[in-house]
This record gives C-alpha cells, structure tokens and sequence, in this order.
C-alpha cells in the first residue's frame, strides 16, 4: 500500500516514530524492486508496480534525506545506487565475455543438452586452467626470465658439451630432450638464488607456493562448483520416486531446435515411456537367477583380470624404458613405447569393458555405472603404477647423484691442484669452468617433468587421432562408400558415430589429474594444456557437428554433472599424493631446480620465516606446528562434521513430518468440503471414540451421494475410480453418514424414531 | 545447408554427393534463420528504413523486471523487429507479431509445446496467441537460465494445462503424452499403454488424490527433479 501523503513530505520536523515507519515502508518498496521479476505476473502489471514503488521510494528516500544530519542517510543511499548499477554492469560484462556461446548453443540445439553438457565442462575446464597459467606464469616463470641468470651463464641453464651437436635435432626436441630441457618449462632451469633482481623477488619460495596454490585453487574452484550443482538439482532424491511424473513433465529439452533431433527425442521418449510401462507391468523374472550371478562373477573376474594385467604390462614397459635410457640405438617405437602402450590400453580397455559386460546383462544406467567405475579403475591404475615406476628411476637417479657429487667435488679438487701445480706462483682462484663443461647431475625433477611432458602430449595425439579415424574417417566412408556397398552402410553397421560423452569427460578428467600432478615439475605444462584445450574446443565442436548422430537413448546429463566433479574431486586428492610426499620427504637434486642445496623442499619456507618475516611470527609459527595443537584442532573438527550430519538429519526427519502433515491436512480439508467421513484411519479411530450419533440430525437424501461424486470422477482414471467406489461404500456402510451441506438444514426430527437403519430408502424429506 | 555428412536417410541425388564433397571442407554452419537475418538486414539498410531502436530507460526497467542480461534483451527486440511487418517496425512497443510468425522461430519451431507456449504468454484479448514484445520478454525471461525454480515451474504448469482449468486432468495428461510421443502413427502409444501411464503418474503425484495435478502438486514433483531446471530453457 502506498504510504498516505497527509504529511507535507518536506517538512524537516519528522517526529522519529515516523521516519522509522517511512523508512520501513521505503525499504519494503526498495525489496519489492528487487523481487518483482521473480513474481509471475504479467509484464504490464509488474510494469505498473515498479513505476509505482520506484515513485515512492524517489518521493520520500529524497525527503528522508533532507535535514540537518541527515546527509549522512543521503550519502548511502547514493553509494548503494551505484553499487547496484555496477553490479548489473559488472554482471552484463561477465555475460559477454564468456567465449563459445554460439558454438554451444548450436551443439545443444542439434545434439540437446548432455552432449552439450561435455562443452561446457570443457570451458569451465578452460577456464580453470588459464587461471592455473596465469599464477605459474606470472610468478614464476616471468620473474625467472625476467630478472633470473640469463641462458648460458650458469651450469643448470646450459646445453652439457657432449649434448650440443645435437642440442637442435628435430627428434631430440620432440623428446623434450636439448634445448627443450634446459629452457623454462622444466624445473632444472629454475636457479636457487634466494632474492632475484632489484625487486628481491624470492623465486624458491614463490615457486613453492604457486605449486600449492594450483592445488589450493582448483580445490576451491571444484568445490564451489559441486555446491552450486547440489543447489540447483534440488538435493538428492530418490532414483525411483517420481519416475512417471518426471518422464512426463521434464523429459522435453527445449534447447532442441532441429527438427532431426526432434525426431529422435520423441522417438527416445517413447521408447523410455514403453519400457517404463513395461518394467512396471512386468513381474520379477524368474530367469536362471544362478546362471546370472555366474555370468555376472565370471565377467568381473575377467575384468580384474585385465586390470591386473594392465597394471603388469605398464610396469613391465617402464622398467624396459629404463634401460632403453642408457642404450642409444633407438628405433622410434623403443623411444615412445611407454606413452603408446599406455595410450592404447586407454582405448583398448573400455572396449574390452564393454564386450565382457554384455555377460552381465544390467539395466542400462546401471551397467553405464559399472561402466564408468571400471574404466575409472583402469586409468587409475595405470597412472599410479606408472608413478611407482617412476618413483623407482627416482631412487635410482638419487643413487646415482651420490656419486657424481662426490666425482664433482673429486673433479673440482683435481682441477685447483692441477692449476696451482701448472702455475705455482698464483694464488688467486682459478678461472671457473666453462658451464658446458661441468659435471651434471641427473636432475631427477627434470626427468620426472619430461616424462608427464611426453604422456600429456601423446595423450593428446591419441585424442585427435581417435576423432580423427574413429569419427570423421568412418562418416566419410559411411557416407560415400555407401553408393557402392552390398548392404546399407548408414542403416546398419558401423553408421555414424555417436559421441561418447562419459568416455570424453573422463578423458578430460584424467588429462587434468596429470597436469596437476606434473605441473609442480614442469611449469610450462600448464601452458601445453591451456592450448590443448583450447585447441580440442574448436576441433571437437567441429567434429560432433560434422560426423556425430545425435543419441538414440539420451541420458540425463544434470544429474550425473556432479558425478564427473566429485570423480574431479578425487582425482584432485590423488594427484596431490605425489607431489605432496615428494615435497615432504625426498631431497632436492644439488645442482638443479630452486631448491638445489637444500635437505627438503620446504626447508625454503622455513628458511623465509626465519630471515624475512618479524620474529615473533617465527615464535607463532613454531607453536603453532606444535602436535599438542594440531591435534585437538583435528579433534575439533571431527567433531563438527558430527554435529552438522546429526543437524541434517534432523532436518530431513523434520522435512518428512512436514510433508505427511501436509497430507492430512489436505485429506482433512477434502473431507470438510464433502463433508463425508474422514478416510484417514487416524480420524476414524478417534471418531469411533467419540459418544452415539444417534441424536444428529438423520441422514440426508442417499441418493445425492453418488450423484455428489460423479463429477469427481473423471473417465479415464480407472485407478482413483476404484479408490472412489470403495469410499462411497464405506460411506453407505456407515449409518451415521451426514449428506452434503448444500441444502439448508431442516427441522430436527423427534429423537430415534424417525432415523433410518443401514441402507434402508430414502430418509423423508423435509 | 547444414554441412554435415550423416543425414536423415534420405535418398540423395548424384549430383549432390560432389557438391556436398566440395562444400564440406569448408564448414560452415548457415541455418535458415541466419540467412534470413542475413536478408533482413540488407534490405533494411537499402530501403534506409532504420529499425526502432530500444530507448535506455526501457532497456534498464526491463533489466529490472526480467532475468534477462542487456545483451540478450538488445537480441531479443533485435530478432523480434525482424518477426514484425515492416511497416509495424518504427513502433514496437504496441504491435504484435501472429502466432503463426513466432512459430517460425527455429528455437520453438521444433518444441511439441510451441502453441501452448505463445497461448500462455501472450496478453491479447482476441486468444489469438499473438505476443508483442513485452509478451516475448517475458517468454524469454521465465524461460531464460537465471528464472527460479518457482516461476518455471508456474509456466510449465500452464503450458500443460490444455484447456485453462488450473489444474492437470486426464484430457490435459493425455494431450501431453502425444504432444510428447511425437506425430507419427507409430511413435503413439496404444489407450491401455495410455491408461496404464495417467494411472502411473496420477499415483504418484496425486497428493490428495482427486484425479488431477493442482499447481502445488505439480510444484512438488517438480522441485524434486534435477532435470527441470536445465532442460526447460530456450536461448535465443
């Protein structure tokens, strides 16, 4: 309601009770502004409501802030119109910078909403990983180029003497081996110094940080994101509650604007709604229950099978890869053994998977489900056992730096005695060795690094190569070589490819989990991947355009979004494994990286406390490490992940009560308009408490009951027809049943005599 | 011409085969509508007949009243103009576009729903489905990513509601299975699948179980589902 201007607005003496009620009223139009397009009106009426409420509240928030004192009020009035109109400006800038609108848009409409649903993780993805880029570049690689020992002038920096005749070599270069080692992209080239350049920028302990700060970042970034999905999906609810209701009502995509993909939709939702019908109508089938659990023990056994094997043969290729490391004579294939084995059990795996499941016989989402962990067990498997084979050319590595440690400082020492004993009358320093001359270490960081190198560029390979034959090749056959083939090629077999949705994501899931994991060895992978991804946006949009039929049985994408974030999740943690205990636990090659020198990697951050930060923080620092802390902190903790589950538990039980009170509210408020006896057993029970209602006024005309109903009853719902017939013969079971209220009361009749027994005629009308 | 190799399985012609071959490698996705765009704005510009444009203070008020960005409001009257007679165009606040006309729009031309979706939001007096622009922002914005759970699930409500009564009966459920079954003869269902289905979805959602969904029902089913939300979208 519009405040009543009795008042003159203007005048300055407001007592307080009313600028209190002003400024409620103000506030409550200024909330109404804000809500008004959640309401579902009409644009005009909404129109005619915000004109009025904007009038208003210009009117008196103008008069509020006139006066002495006042300004004040006036003052944040203005800031907060701004803010909001640079919220709105902000939020209309974010909108237009999102890349890839068009495209995604065009996929969703031809393909619907999950097959787009993988392009836009693909661009969250993007996203993420240029933030990624830009931290490592701008701290760490950048400082380094920038204000670090230029190429050249120090040991780590430079090509060794032995290697610089074929520094430049096409196939060294694609082996990250040459120039490509010792440039940026690799941690052996970082230097150690503490403080670089005028600015004193600490190198070692921002490359520390950022390398946590990747892991730090993307878990709040996924995190966030899983939040935002559990909102919207509306919590979970149960698989099976409203399978009908939810066909029926939300199984349209709108997104959809083609008319093949029409075709295909409401052929898939018939088939869905057929099935449906079937599965309900079906009894359990009796089949050979034993014959099927056999079936179903034999394929996992056979799959374990394959996993175990896989996991042998990755082993078996890296300990080979080694000693392929000190041989020279190389074919191609010896060079690049690992990555194509790991690469092809990648394809060949979930094939594999896929015909064995057929023994199982599962319902489709189920045996998708099973699908999608077996092939998540596969490449788990395969990465770590490909990281304890690593891990193992560590150590040795470690071994090794042992000793050429000792040989270099043999070798330093040989060279002072042999420079004092060819000139003994100087005794100044000897001139340093050429840098290309130093002994090196083997630098296991680096060789670490190379190897995520190789895997993520070969993965990549593999990718566009698979697109590349399995769909662009195959609709190019399909569809030209089908004029002259026996039988219908697009019909039948092979047909156009579908695109595989789960078996993309995955993929894009695992590519991560090694860039976070390798990223700490080798900054510039980051950098590869931002353009790997940019890259596979434009060549997969293509290609789904171009070769893809759109699915015959569309799977819901919403639901399973947080299922492929929480797999993002979990490879987040297994990724940071690795680095985490590597950073804690393993020393720092002595001549390579920003941590050369030092006993552990952290050491630098310990190093920083004590000789750049005030003391006292030093003192907190080391109470705060203290176990007697961390330990109840843990405790702590525990404790509230306990009390917010019992808190949610309440909630639902309280969500529960809710939603049957509402029941019997509704069943209660049915039976007040029909006035006929509460079905509900509760109120029976407690009506059949209640004394003889033999003195209530006899029962009305019978025969309106029935007539009463009919019209409830609607033709077709044969179901609630039966429910009805049973509630309208209780009702004339019940000699107490009162008629509607529809016609005026008449007069009381005299006591028992005149009330009627069960069902017999009609009682006499008044 | 869509560029793309699979198609319907539609017997081609020879000829088509090479042309096809030719024009694939250079991809470019032209649909209908953009070439209509295309020619609508060259003959604008010829005839020298500028398009109204939207005036500030109504582009920041409908920002307010809608979940629609400034962007996708401008590319709403933009594609709206051109759904307009030409002669209707200097003045778009008052004129309305047919029904027949906003169903050529590619984003609905193919939605089972489309004429339920221009009856429920059009404001005519005639019943005649046609929306002016105002009726079209509102389409968008109920229809847009950022509209809440409850105003979706208000306009879904009343685009299934076929015969305006304010509540989901048999008739309206079984309208909407064969708007959803699609046109065809064999893609319906037989009337004992039918039966068996309303009885399904009348079991299940009938809360008070007086043979049809009211809104609050229907809202309750509806807030439970993680579908609804993402695929009862249109962008433009």
């Amino acid at each position: 309601h519009i405040f009543c201007s009795s008042k003159n607005p203007h005048e300055e003496s407001m007592s307080e009770g009313e600028r209190a009620r002003l400024m409620e009223e103000v506030e409550e139009k200024k909330k109404l502004i804000a809500n008004i397009r959640n309401k579902p009106w009409r644009m005009k009426r909404r129109l005619k409501h915000l004109k009025e409420a904007q009038l208003f509240v210009d009117k008196f928030e103008g008069a509020l802030g006139k006066g002495k004192g006042r300004k004040l009020y006036a003052y944040k009035v203005m800031m907060m119109k701004k803010w909001i109109k640079f919220q709105r400006d902000f939020e209309n800038f974010k909108t237009a910078c999102i890349p890839w609108e068009r495209k995604i848009k065009e996929v969703e409409s031809h393909f619907g909403s999950s097959v787009a649903s993988y392009f836009i993780f693909l661009r969250w993805m993007y996203g993420m990983n240029l933030v990624l880029f830009s931290l490592t570049f701008g701290l760490v690689v950048i400082p380094e180029v920038l204000m670090g020992l230029p190429y050249g002038s120090i040991p780590r920096k430079t090509v060794p003497r032995e290697e610089q005749d074929t520094a430049m070599d096409y196939s060294v270069l694609t082996d990250f081996n040459g120039y490509c080692k010792y440039s940026v992209l690799f941690y052996g080239y970082y230097n150690n110094q503490r403080t670089i350049g005028f600015l004193k920028f600490r190198l070692p302990l921002s490359y520390l940080m950022v390398g946590i700060g990747t892991f730090g970042y993307s878990l709040m970034v996924v995190i966030r994101t899983m939040a935002k999905n559990a909102d919207v999906g509306g919590g979970d609810g149960e698989d099976s509650e409203f399978t009908f209701a939810w066909k029926m009502f939300t199984s349209w995509d709108y997104l959809i604007g083609n008319a093949e993909t029409a075709d295909n939709k409401y052929a898939s939702i018939t088939t869905s709604f057929k099935e449906s019908i079937v599965d309900e109508q079906e009894n359990q089938k009796d089949e050979n229950i034993h014959l099927r659990r056999f079936l179903r023990v034999l394929a996992n056994f056979l799959i374990t099978c394959t996993l175990g094997g896989s996991g042998y043969l990755i082993y078996f290729v890296v300990k080979r890869s080694q000693e392929f490391a000190n041989r020279d004579d190389l074919g191609w294939y010896e060079k690049n053994e690992l990555e194509i084995i790991m690469s092809l059990l990648g394809l060949v795996g979930p094939m594999l998977f896929e015909t064995i499941a057929e023994l199982e016989e599962y319902h489709p989402r189920i045996a998708l489900k099973w699908q999608l962990g077996r092939i998540f067990a596969l490449f788990l498997g395969n990465l770590y056992t490909f990281l304890l084979a690593l891990f193992d050319e560590v150590n040795a590595k470690l071994e090794e730096e042992k000793d050429i440690k000792n040989a270099s400082i043999w070798f330093m020492k040989e060279y002072f005695a042999n420079f004092t004993a060819n000139n003994p009358n100087e005794t100044g320093t000897p001139p340093p060795i050429e840098p290309a001359d130093v002994i090196r270490g083997p630098c296991w960081e680096t060789t670490v690094g190379i190897e995520f190198v190789k895997l993520t560029i070969s993965d990549i390979q593999v990718t566009y190569l698979t697109i590349l034959i399995g769909d662009f090749l195959r609709a190019l056959i399909v569809r030209f070589l089908n004029y002259c083939w026996c039988w219908d090629l697009e019909a039948g077999w092979p047909s156009y490819g579908e695109f595989d949705i789960s078996g993309n994501v995955l993929g894009l899931v695992f590519n991560q989990g090694m860039i976070w994991m390798g990223s700490f060895y080798a900054p510039g992978l980051v950098g590869i991947n931002v353009l790997r991804l940019l890259t596979s946006m434009y060549y997969q949009c293509w290609a789904v355009m171009a070769c893809n039929v759109p699915h015959e049985r569309v799977f819901k994408a919403s639901k399973s979004n947080n299922f492929y974030m929480g797999l993002l999740l979990l490879i987040l943690f297994l990724s940071l494994l690795p680095v985490v205990y590597t950073i804690m636990s393993l020393p720092p090659s002595f001549d390579c990286g920003p941590f050369s020198g030092k006993e552990r990697m952290f050491d630098v951050i310990i190093e920083t406390i004590e000789l750049d930060l005030p003391s006292f923080l030093g003192t907190l620092f080391s109470y705060a490490a203290n176990p007697g802390l961390i330990i109840p902190a843990i405790l702590l903790m525990v404790l509230a992940i306990y009390y917010l589950n019992s808190v949610s538990e309440a909630y639902k039980n309280a969500n529960n009560e809710l939603k049957k009170k509402m029941q019997m509210a509704r069943d209660e408020e049915k039976n007040r308009r029909n006035n006929k006896d509460s079905t509900n057993q509760v109120m029976k029970d407690l009506e059949d408490l209640l004394p003889n209602r033999s003195n209530l006024p006899p029962p009305e005309e019978k025969k309106d009951k029935p007539d009463e109903r009919k019209p409830k009853v609607k033709p077709g719902a044969a179901g609630n027809a039966v429910n009805l017939q049973k509630d309208v013969s209780l009702a004339s079971v019940n000699p107490n049943a009162r008629g509607p209220v529809t016609q005026a009361p008449g007069p009381r009749a005299p006591g028992p005599g005149n009330s009627r027994g069960r069902g017999q005629g009609p009682p006499p009308r008044h | 011409m869509q560029i793309r190799l699979y198609r319907n399985c539609q017997v081609e012609q020879e000829g088509e085969v090479w042309f096809a071959l030719v024009k694939f490698v250079s991809a470019r996705n032209k649909d209908e509508s953009n070439q209509r765009l295309c020619r609508t704005n060259r003959t604008n510009n010829t005839m020298g007949a500028t398009a109204s444009k939207l005036p500030k203070d109504q582009l920041s008020e409908y920002q307010e009243l809608t979940f629609l960005t400034k962007q996708e409001i401008l590319l709403a009257h933009k594609r709206f103009n051109e759904l307009l007679e030409r002669e209707d165009r200097q003045q778009i606040g008052g004129s309305r576009v047919p029904m027949n006309k906003i169903l050529t729009l590619p984003e609905l031309k193919s939605n089972p729903f489309r004429r339920r979706i221009c009856q429920v939001f059009s404001t005519s007096d005639l019943r005649d489905g046609s929306l002016s622009f105002e009726d079209f922002l509102d389409l968008l914005s109920a229809f847009s990513d950022s509209a809440t759970l409850e105003i979706k699930s208000h306009y879904a409500f009343r685009i299934f509601d076929f015969d305006d009564d304010g509540t989901l009966d048999t008739g309206d459920l079984e309208k909407l299975v064969n708007c959803l079954t699609g046109e065809m003869d064999n893609t319906r269902l037989t009337s004992e699948e039918m039966k068996q289905l309303i009885n399904n979805i009348l079991e299940e959602s009938d809360i008070d179980k007086d043979g049809t969904v009211n809104l609050s029902e229907f809202q309750h089913v509806i807030s439970r589902s993680p579908d609804f939300v993402s695929s009862f979208k249109i962008v433009l």
